[in-house]
Formats: C-alpha cells, sequence, structure tokens
C-alpha cells in the first residue's frame, strides 16, 4: 500500500495535462484548416459559412456555462434544503394567544 | 409460448426468482432475457393475437417492425442490466428489474390500450421497488412521489383510452393523434413518462435515489415504452417537435451545474429524450427511423454511463461531484468504460450516438425547421459538454479525492456488463447497416461521408477546448455541496408551505369557533343543572323514589279505567 502510495500516475505530472490541452488545441486548428481544403456539402446557407460548427460549439459551450452559473444563484440551496422542518410563515399564530 | 406472447420469459422469470435461491437463481436471471430474445427472433410481423372479453375486442400480441426493435432493445438492456448485478444478494430488487423489463416488453407488443393500461401500471408498480430497496428514508419518500406520478400517468391513460373507445374508435392502439376524443389524455399520459418539460421531475427526483443496480434498469425502460407510445400514436404531431426542442435544451443547463453524477445523467436522459421527441415530431420516414434508432442507443450508451457511475458509488458509497475525482488512479478500467459511454451519449464519429442522433438533426434540416436545427445543435454541443466530459472529469479526474487510496475495480460481472455495453456502443457506431435494417423504414439513409463527420468533430472538439479554457480561466462553475431546485420544489416544498400558511391563518378562526361551542356547551350544561341539578325541579327524590310514584299514579289510573 505505501509503495502503491508513491506511484505516480499519468496525470500527476503537470507536463501530460499541458500535453492533452496543447492536444486538443492542435486537433482544433488542424480540423477549422480542413474547412479551407474539404468542401462540405451543406443543407442550410449558414453551414456554409468557414468554421460555422466550430465558432457555433464554441460559443453555445461558452453561454451554456455562463447562463447556467447565474442560473445557479437563483437555484442552489443547501444539500440538506428537502430534509428539514417547513419554516413557519407567520411565527407568532404558533403562540397561543390565551396564554 | 414464447413466440404467442413475448413477454412471458421474463415474467415468469421473474415469479421462478422469487422462489429460487443461489446459482439457480442467477441462472434463470441469465436465461430469461435470452429466451425471451430467442421468442422476439421467431415473432414474424403481422401476427397479430386477439380475443374476446366482457365484450371487449382485446389485442395482447401485435407484432410489427416497430414492436420488435423495442422487443429487441429491452431484452439486450435487461440482459445486461441483469449482468451487472449479478453480485447483488437481494431478491426484492432480482424480482423488480425482471418483471419491469417484462412489463416494458408486453407494453410494446400491447395492441390495444386496455392491454396497454395495464402493462403501464405494472411498469410503474414494479420499478418503484429498485428506488424502495436502497431501503432509507430518501427513497422512501422519493419512491412515493415516483408512484403517484406514474400511476397518476395510468389513471390518464384509462380515462383518456375510455373516452376513446366510448367515441365509436374501439380499443386498438395506432395512430390516435390529439384531435381524437380523449387523444389529449393519453397524450399527456405518454408525456409524463416520456419527461415532457414541467412533468419530468419524477425522473430527476428518483432515479437518481435508486440502487446502483436499480437506475441502470430504470433509465432503460419506462422513458423508452413512452417514446414507443408517441410513435405509434402521436407521429407527426407538431407541438411535439416544440416540446421536444424544450427537452434537449433546457435540462443541459441543470446538469451543467447538479453536484449528484447520476442526476447529471438523469437531466441528460432528458436532453437525450429531446431528440427522439422531436422525431416523432417532425414524422417523416428519416425523423422516426431517428428517434427510434436513437431510443436504442440510447439505452445502452446512458446504460453503460450509468453503470460506471454505478460502480463508482458501488465501491466508494459516494456520487457526488464535489467529493470524487482521481478515480482513474484505481479504476482505469472503469474509467476507460465510462469514457466510451461519454463518447457515444455526445456522438463521436464511429460511436453510437452518432449514428442515430444525426437522423434526427438531418430530418430537422430538411424539413427547414432552421430553429429547431440550431437547437438541436446547441444540445448536441451541451451533451458532450455536461455528460461527455463533465461526467468523466469530475469521476475520474479533477483534483484526487479521499476515496483513492482505499478504491478499486468493482466486481467481475460489473465489469463485463460495462463491456458489453462498450462493445454495443462501439459496434452499433461503426457498423450500423445491423441496427438500420431493424428500423421501421428503409430510407437510405448512412451517416458516413466527410461533410458530416467533419462538421460533427468540428462541434466536439471546440466544445471541449471550451471545456478547458473556461475550467483553466476558472470561470467554470465549481462542483459545490448543494441542491438546485427544479420543478419538484413545487410539490416537495411550496404545496406544503402553502397548506401550512394556510392552516396558520385559519387557526385564528378556528379558535373562535372551538371557544363558540365550548360557550355553547357550557350554556347547555347549566341548563341541564337548573332543572336535574340539586334544587332543580326534576330531582326534588331519588329516581326510585319517583318511579314508585308514577308506578302507583299508573296503576291507579288503570284501576279508574277497569270499573269505569
Amino acid at each position: 500500500m505505501s509503495a502503491d502510495k508513491q506511484k505516480t500516475y499519468l496525470f500527476d505530472n503537470p507536463r501530460n495535462v499541458r500535453r492533452v490541452v496543447l492536444g486538443l488545441v492542435g486537433a482544433c486548428v488542424i480540423l477549422i484548416g480542413l474547412d479551407l481544403v474539404v468542401h462540405r456539402h451543406v443543407s442550410h446557407p449558414w453551414e456554409a459559412m468557414f468554421g460555422f460548427y466550430a465558432v457555433y460549439g464554441f460559443v453555445a459551450c461558452v453561454l451554456l456555462v455562463l447562463l447556467a452559473k447565474e442560473m445557479r444563484k437563483v437555484l442552489i440551496r443547501k444539500e440538506d434544503y428537502y430534509d428539514e422542518t417547513l419554516p413557519s410563515a407567520n411565527p407568532s399564530s404558533r403562540e397561543d394567544p390565551r396564554a | 409460448m414464447l413466440e404467442s406472447w413475448p413477454a412471458v420469459a421474463l415474467l415468469l422469470g421473474a415469479a421462478l426468482v422469487a422462489v429460487s435461491r443461489g446459482q439457480v437463481r442467477m441462472l434463470i436471471m441469465l436465461a430469461a432475457p435470452l429466451l425471451g430474445a430467442w421468442g422476439v427472433y421467431q415473432l414474424e410481423p403481422g401476427t397479430v393475437i386477439e380475443f374476446q372479453m366482457m365484450g371487449l375486442q382485446l389485442t395482447p400480441v401485435r407484432v410489427d417492425k416497430l414492436s420488435i426493435l423495442f422487443g429487441y432493445l429491452f431484452h439486450l438492456a435487461a440482459f445486461i442490466g441483469v449482468v451487472y448485478s449479478l453480485h447483488i444478494k437481494d431478491r426484492m430488487q432480482d424480482v423488480a428489474a425482471l418483471a419491469y423489463a417484462g412489463s416494458a416488453v408486453g407494453a410494446v407488443f400491447a395492441g390495444d390500450l386496455l392491454t396497454l393500461f395495464v402493462f403501464w401500471e405494472l411498469l410503474a408498480v414494479t420499478s418503484v421497488f429498485l428506488v424502495l430497496a436502497r431501503r432509507s428514508k430518501h427513497s422512501l419518500s422519493t419512491g412515493m412521489r415516483y408512484l403517484v406520478m406514474q400511476v397518476g400517468s395510468g389513471v390518464l391513460l384509462l380515462a383518456g383510452a375510455i373516452w376513446y373507445a366510448s367515441a365509436g374508435n374501439g380499443l386498438t392502439f395506432d395512430y390516435i393523434g390529439l384531435d381524437a376524443p380523449g387523444g389529449w389524455l393519453i397524450f399527456i399520459a405518454f408525456g409524463i413518462k416520456a419527461g415532457f418539460p414541467l412533468l419530468h421531475s419524477w425522473l430527476t427526483d428518483a432515479y437518481p435515489e435508486a440502487t446502483p443496480t436499480g437506475t441502470v434498469f430504470l433509465s432503460a425502460f419506462t422513458t423508452k415504452v413512452a417514446i414507443y407510445s408517441l410513435a405509434r400514436g402521436f407521429p407527426g404531431t407538431d407541438v411535439l417537435i416544440v416540446i421536444g426542442t424544450v427537452m434537449a435544451c433546457f435540462p443541459i443547463f441543470f446538469a451543467v451545474i447538479e453536484n449528484d453524477l447520476r442526476r447529471v445523467l438523469a437531466y441528460s436522459l432528458i436532453n437525450q429524450l429531446g431528440f427522439m421527441v422531436v422525431g416523432i415530431g417532425i414524422g417523416t420516414q428519416l425523423a422516426l427511423n431517428g428517434a427510434v434508432a436513437h431510443a436504442f442507443t440510447d439505452v445502452i450508451f446512458k446504460g453503460l454511463l450509468m453503470m460506471s457511475m454505478g460502480a463508482v458509488l458501488h465501491v466508494t458509497g459516494e456520487m457526488r461531484g464535489s467529493e470524487l475525482g482521481g478515480l482513474y488512479k484505481k479504476m482505469p478500467k472503469t474509467a476507460i468504460l465510462c469514457m466510451v459511454g461519454a463518447a457515444s451519449i455526445s456522438a463521436f464519429p464511429l460511436f453510437s450516438g452518432f449514428v442515430s442522433k444525426s437522423m434526427v438533426v438531418a430530418a430537422a434540416i430538411h424539413e427547414g425547421h432552421t430553429v429547431v436545427w440550431l437547437a438541436l445543435l446547441f444540445a448536441a454541443a451541451g451533451v458532450f459538454h455536461h455528460a461527455g466530459i463533465k461526467i468523466p472529469f469530475f469521476a475520474f479526474f479533477a483534483h484526487d479525492s479521499r476515496y483513492v487510496d482505499t478504491a478499486h475495480e468493482p466486481p467481475v460481472n460489473m465489469l463485463v456488463a460495462m463491456s458489453l455495453g462498450a462493445l454495443l456502443c462501439v459496434g452499433i457506431g461503426s457498423f450500423p447497416g445491423l441496427l438500420y435494417s431493424l428500423l421501421p423504414y428503409d430510407t437510405g439513409f448512412w451517416p458516413y461521408d466527410v461533410s458530416h463527420v467533419l462538421s460533427q468533430l468540428q462541434l466536439l472538439a471546440f466544445s471541449a477546448l471550451a471545456f478547458t479554457w473556461l475550467k483553466l480561466a476558472g470561470i467554470y462553475p465549481p462542483e459545490l455541496k448543494s441542491v438546485h431546485l427544479d420543478v419538484d420544489w413545487v410539490y416537495r416544498r411550496w404545496v406544503p408551505q402553502a397548506i401550512q400558511t394556510a392552516l396558520e391563518r385559519l387557526a385564528p378562526v378556528d379558535r373562535s369557533l372551538r371557544d363558540k361551542s365550548l360557550a355553547l356547551v357550557d350554556a347547555t350544561l347549566s341548563m341541564l343543572a337548573r332543572h336535574h341539578g340539586s334544587y332543580g325541579l326534576l330531582a326534588r327524590s331519588w329516581p326510585t323514589g319517583s318511579m314508585v310514584i308514577w308506578v302507583a299514579v299508573m296503576l291507579g289510573l288503570s284501576l279508574a279505567l277497569y270499573y269505569a
């Protein structure tokens, strides 16, 4: 077990993480570059624009995350939110006025 | 018998599992889906079994290409699920799982609305045990909420069916349409189980609360029976295009911020159902093929993702993204199998999602639904974002969690089941011809051409780039220990709260009413005391004394009358 702990795994080395990121950026560059070479068949005029799918994918995901972050501000609650007893809307009415 | 009633293998299997134990039970569980699938293979399209009962024309079995496709799918899903759950020794779950799968098979071969209703309700009552089997306080209350919604859907279906049949349409389950009498009731009954927006919260509420193995079964059957029913009863219904587009888009926002990873998958299940619902709404041959093909591939890749998360839950007892991470070090096989599922749901070329989802997207664009097409592209990018990247990233990578030291690969049967799912994902994605030959229509669609592959790869690569950038820049919302409100808040919080407030408002009224009643009782008591009390007119003698007086009076009276 102790030997196991000292074992370094693939992504313990930050260089490997950087390699993955660089690989992704490289793939993106190649894929958008292919748009210059390959003539895509299109069914919709917007599809014919250079890098339409690339830009759409990127913008869609950024917007998705930014909007979701705003949504979270309204919707987030504590983990045990549904476990708590209901708070009273009008606490004074619980007390016996005759007492 | 298998050819005459395809559901019999699984239902009989469930009954035998209930009374057997040990290895015999395991064998029965493995054999039941295989025998059932053999039965489906023997079925001839066009076979119809009918009989009369109490003047009703019932069709318990009607075989065509659509029902055969779902018949294969459900037996396949049941088999994978059984292999996945072989290690558990819980009779309740085993029986429930097989009976649940059998109900789904019965429903897709049902030729009339009454038979469909019976299996519709059986789906509800068998599946709830997979939630209850977690045996926690949460699962009990969640299970009850789930059951109310599911049985409610059945009640709507029955009401709609009675209305539909009494208008002279008969009980035959074919195209219904919204204009038919009772059509809307049946539509909403289907919609509840299909997870229509605002009716979806039972799904995201219950599925993540079920057992690790139970969720695998749950994600396969109920919603797909609903998709089958919509494809049968409401193809080409325009409102489905709108509903499906909303379903494809809204859950991905919730999925980005949700912490429970199986709940993330539940949201992404609704997102995938959205694609199917859009396909049914468009209603062309290509679109309908796309809808049912996507149902087929979704059962397998969503099952694979649920299995990989179930494996993590089984090993660590934890499902919150905020608490997990780094598990690739100890569960590399599970991590790789999870990523195969992630690639499939994201529709990477050569994986199964690509060959089915693209049919729906192509149909939307061919029919000129530009807004729908753009929304589906958004949803396709979003699903890669939350299911394709987020799930594997937060479970297996991200930061090292406290579980890394003790984690290990799950039991062999779980790995085998996941491998089966992964093989099917890659097999269907790489050789889609076999799946296409099972589809109801022959459209000649082929997903693999340079334009299509390139555009899909661009979409996905830049979605991944967006995730990486947002994560490195610290913009990506961290996983937080939290819950996020959804529609279920209405009946879990708002309604109980409203009732409590109303009760509190009513309390003074109630009190004054009670005070008045008490005053009335007091007045009655004092009146009684006045007449019957110590000095009351009617209380001057003892009861025995007054009895003697009255007897003497009556005797005297009778004597007088006798001599008179």
